[in-house]
């Protein structure tokens, strides 16, 4: 690949990402599940469930807010990416993906666009936590540099569910199919860390939660928040997002390769 | 005579809306699924929770149960308002209109196919709960508390059906779902209230709906007295009244 090849592929991935974030913001449809019902789970598990703090074996925390903003981010970084693939499957419904692969462009580039948009919206979902929790009373014991982390780690958590979102689109073709994995995203994080302690949490989801690698992400979302920032977690995260990334990328190059030769 | 032909008017519509269901029966899956999800990971999350003194049961799915079904009844209501966007904007709700037919008996047909529709995803949902371990409350209690759950139903159907008809376009879901999600979450639906924290207490004490999940609840906690039943009922008729009225006024206001 060639320097002037590596450039119009980062342009493409560049317009296709912005085409994608814009119709994102432009229709309700597509933002609430990234932000209101997020936000309002937030709201109720906050309220609901606030006096588990004072059960025995839960983290010293500063308040049940600290502890339940991961699992707002997560909640909407794996919405961003189901949206991203259902985005790309009304792309190929429509026929404006054809339409791309019969242009002089990279065909992975085109699905990086999508994981590019899907990046940026899992970064604007932390911090729109961040900031509701600061609003609402919440400290980020990690300080600017914690902030930074949860961030940048949303992001990457949204681009490697993007890549098996993206895998479902290029594989079904139907925005029926991708939208249909959202009541499986509260499954995957009902069986992780991401709402409650692993040691509190009844079994068989305890042994499950130990052994999902979201459960890493979301204790690597949650740590520089409520303790400040830990090596040793920060590193087990990035591993749970390599895990995943790894099942997204290869799935959806797979996916994207049968597509290819379909078409 | 007239109210005879209302009444098939009413029958004819209420089948047109149920129709969905036998031709397209993937569509009620997710109603059913979801809540069903949702009360079977709050379970496994938040169990713990009845470790707390306050909670009158060691079982947190009993008392879970309630808001599952209500979250059944509420998507069942809520995806009629959805449907009548979208048929507001493919004309076909244009050409209802031109019928020779009384528009309450128009809006009681869309509603009372909501309340039948939501029979599917209460009732589902109580099997999932009552194979997992829900208390059995026995035949008399499990009537009514589908009856209140339908009539949840009918509430949200009235409610997104007005929005429906004063925004007209399916960019309206959002609102349409989150205001039932308010409805049905902002009460004592994770804990009792005086174990709620913060402004969610406030809220749960003035929401009506919080009176509705407590006399369900009552029946799935064996603790069923008059006062939380009649507190119930005076909500779901008050409340179903105001609404399916906003309704009216909005299909009133419809074509002017």
């Amino acid at each position: 690949m060639t320097l002037a090849q590596l450039r119009a592929d980062v342009l493409v991935v560049r317009a296709l990402g912005w085409r994608s974030i814009r119709n994102t913001f432009r229709r309700p449809q597509y933002l609430a599940p990234l932000v209101i019902f997020p936000t309002l789970f937030l709201a109720v598990n906050t309220g609901g469930a606030g006096a588990a703090v004072r059960l025995d074996g839960f983290p010293e925390v500063h308040g049940f807010l600290d502890f339940q903003l991961a699992s707002g981010m997560l909640q909407s970084t794996m919405l961003a990416a189901v949206m991203g693939g259902t985005g790309l499957a009304m792309d190929i419904e429509l026929g404006f993906t054809d339409r791309l692969f019969a242009a002089p462009i990279s065909r992975p580039a085109i699905v990086l666009g999508r994981l590019a948009a899907t990046f940026v919206m899992g970064c604007f979902a932390a911090c729109w936590f961040l900031a509701i929790g600061l609003i609402f009373g919440a400290w980020i014991k990690g300080g600017p540099i914690g902030a930074i982390v949860v961030i940048l780690m949303a992001g990457l958590c949204a681009t490697a569910f993007g890549g098996i979102a993206a895998a479902l689109a290029l594989k079904s073709g139907t925005t029926s199919v991708v939208q249909g994995t959202f009541p499986l995203v509260f499954v995957i994080m009902f069986l992780s860390s991401a709402f409650f302690p692993v040691d509190l949490m009844a079994e068989p989801a305890q042994t499950i939660a130990r052994l999902n690698p979201l459960s890493f992400v979301a204790d690597g979302l949650r740590q520089p928040i409520i303790t400040g920032l830990s090596t040793h977690v920060f590193l087990s995260a990035l591993l749970g997002v390599a895990v995943i990334g790894t099942i997204g990328f290869v799935t959806s190059g797979l996916a994207l390769r049968g597509r290819l030769k379909a078409n | 005579m007239a109210a005879a032909l209302h009444l098939d008017a009413i029958g004819v519509l209420m089948r047109r809306n149920l129709n969905e269901i036998l031709r397209v029966p993937g569509a009620a899956i997710p109603g059913i699924l979801a809540p069903a999800v949702f009360m079977v990971g709050l379970t496994a999350a938040f169990g713990k929770l009845t470790d707390l003194s306050g909670f009158d049961t060691t079982s947190y799915i009993s008392f879970l149960i309630p808001v599952s079904m209500l979250q059944g009844a509420s998507f069942t209501g809520a995806a009629t308002g959805v449907n009548m966007a979208r048929d507001i904007e493919l004309g076909w709700f244009d050409r209802l209109f031109v019928a020779p037919l009384p528009r309450p008996a128009l809006l009681a047909g869309i509603v009372l196919s909501a309340s039948f529709r939501a029979l599917l995803p209460v009732t589902g949902v109580l099997t999932i709960g009552l194979l997992l371990g829900v208390h059995w409350p026995g035949v008399p209690g499990v009537l009514l508390a589908i009856a209140f759950a339908l009539t949840f139903s009918a509430i949200a159907a009235s409610w997104t059906v007005a929005l429906a008809l004063k925004f007209r376009t399916q960019d309206a879901a959002p609102l349409m779902q989150s205001s039932m999600f308010i409805a049905v979450l902002f009460t004592t639906s994770y804990a009792p209230l005086a174990l709620l924290t913060g402004w969610l207490q406030t809220v749960a004490a003035i929401n009506p709906i919080t009176q509705v999940i407590e006399g369900i609840r009552a029946v799935f906690l064996d603790n069923v007295t008059w006062t939380s039943t009649w507190h119930a009922i005076v909500v779901l008729i008050v409340v179903l009244g105001l609404t399916f009225a906003f309704a009216l006024r909005q299909l009133a206001r419809t074509g002017r």
